[in-house]
């Protein structure tokens, strides 16, 4: 067979494992549904979190698609459409790639054509990114179950932290939105960039909670999160040429 | 008599088997095109690859697991660490839906309501990147537009933007502490930025954590 990064039977074996993947989804997605019908939960608020997630999550799959786009021009379609549906992430993909495609004395960016360059590139992709494909099915229980002792002990204390578990992460993130912003004194204002998009998001986010207990409109609730992401992006758009 | 499975139990039970057979194909994946194209690897740039990818992201991976796993609930750890994109996709999708539907994370509510969205968040994404990799041709004009780069790039101050207030807003004692902390590093030790910003999350839940544990001592939460 002649190697080609998009030969078809590439986009086989993926197909492949992307069915399993999407199976895993489904089979976990059933389960949960049958048991939240099970146990009474309402099944307007079943509705309302698929409908939801699925809205929130076009703005970011699209940008997964990005990156797809983004590491085809090197490594074909096949491949990053593997490694950016299951478990990759850009920056991830990037610097693996990237860093394999240099091992092999080749630029980034250049198409692989020699099938043991590709071979060496997904190895490095695959071993790489393998532990927690190899830890989560061997911890999860023991992690879990370990969180679920703290909360039996003291019932009011488990749920104060897995709040601050979340707020722990969400500091994080709100922190290096913060990380360029010193460079504003050298009279460099793209720093200033994610701040404002942050801020655009949070306003809009503040303003369909208003909205939803205001005026009644409760579904702007369910909606808000996804309305603040995309507007916020948007605004990203405006505000990187205003102020770069 | 044997008792009847947990429906926890029945869970981990379950995402133990489908995370390592995904597990095993992925791995049969660059198996499979070794012997059909009769390629193997360089075993030099393999060598030099990993050692310049792997120390970093079987740590990174490891520290990801001990902090996201109690976030995620079991079905959607299960799910998540399949299907990636974690801090800027599933975790706050099932944040977000545990807080419409008024449940706690750690009850079995949300762990449904948490299963529930991450599902439905895994597959959109697939079906959006299958969609996306049929359509590439016409796609990539598109995608690619420089217009549309700045957009992509600030993804995650959106995203956060909207999530902070409502969490912060709900838990605004216990929030100032680590936001503080958080915003001094990033602003004024450079090495800090978007791509360490992973290797900061655990370091902004222990902080939050220890914080919490001090104000719930003293009566304070």
């Amino acid at each position: 067979m002649t190697f080609h990064v998009n030969h078809p039977i590439l986009y086989v074996l993926v197909g492949i494992i992307i069915a399993a993947v999407l199976a895993q989804s489904v089979y976990f997605l059933v389960r949960a549904m049958r048991r939240a019908k099970e146990i009474g939960i309402d099944s307007a608020v079943v509705r309302k979190t698929i409908t939801s997630s699925a809205i929130f999550t076009i703005a970011p799959a699209v940008s997964v698609l990005v990156g797809v786009v983004a590491l085809s021009k090197s490594l074909g379609v096949a491949l990053p459409w593997l490694r950016l549906s299951v478990i990759g992430s850009l920056s991830y993909e990037t610097i693996a790639a990237g860093n394999s495609i240099e091992a092999l004395g080749m630029t980034f960016g250049d198409q692989i054509t020699d099938p043991s360059a590709y071979v060496t590139v997904l190895w490095v992709m695959t071993i790489g990114i393998i532990i927690g494909l190899i830890l989560t099915p061997l911890l999860t229980k023991r992690i879990q179950g370990g969180m679920k002792k703290i909360e039996n002990r003291d019932k009011k204390w488990g749920e104060i932290l897995t709040n601050a578990m979340f707020l722990g992460m969400i500091s994080a993130f709100l922190g290096y939105v913060f990380c360029d912003v010193s460079l504003a004194f050298t009279g460099d204002f793209t720093g200033l960039i994610p701040v404002c998009v942050m801020a655009v998001s949070a306003v809009v986010m503040a303003i369909c909670g208003l909205l939803a207990t205001t005026c009644k409109q409760h579904w702007m609730n369910d909606y808000a999160l996804p309305i603040s992401l995309v507007l916020g992006m948007a605004s990203a758009i405006p505000i990187t040429a205003w102020l770069s | 008599m044997k008792k009847p499975m947990s429906y926890l139990d029945s869970v981990h039970r379950d995402g133990r088997i489908w995370g390592l057979f995904i597990c095993f194909l992925i791995v049969c994946f660059p198996l499979a095109v070794s012997v059909l194209f009769g390629a193997f690897p360089q075993w030099e740039a393999l060598w030099k690859g990993l050692l310049a990818t792997a120390p970093m992201y079987w740590a990174v991976g490891i520290i990801e697991i001990f902090t996201y796993i109690p976030m995620l609930g079991a079905g959607g750890a299960y799910l998540s660490f399949v299907t990636g994109n974690i801090s800027n996709l599933k975790l706050p999708c099932a944040l977000d839906a545990m807080e419409r539907a008024n449940v706690k994370a750690n009850s079995e509510e949300g762990e449904i309501i948490s299963t529930i969205a991450i599902a439905v968040s895994s597959i959109v994404t697939t079906v959006i990147v299958i969609l996306g990799v049929i359509l590439i041709v016409p796609l990539s004009p598109i995608l690619e537009a420089p217009v549309l780069d700045p957009a992509f790039d600030q993804m995650l101050p959106a995203l956060f933007g909207g999530l902070a207030v409502v969490f912060v807003s709900k838990n605004r004692k216990l929030s100032v502490a680590p936001i503080v902390l958080m915003l001094a590093l990033f602003i004024f030790v450079p090495a800090l930025n978007r791509d360490t910003v992973g290797i900061m999350v655990p370091v902004g839940v222990l902080f939050t954590l220890l914080v919490a544990r001090i104000m719930y001592k003293k009566g304070m939460l």
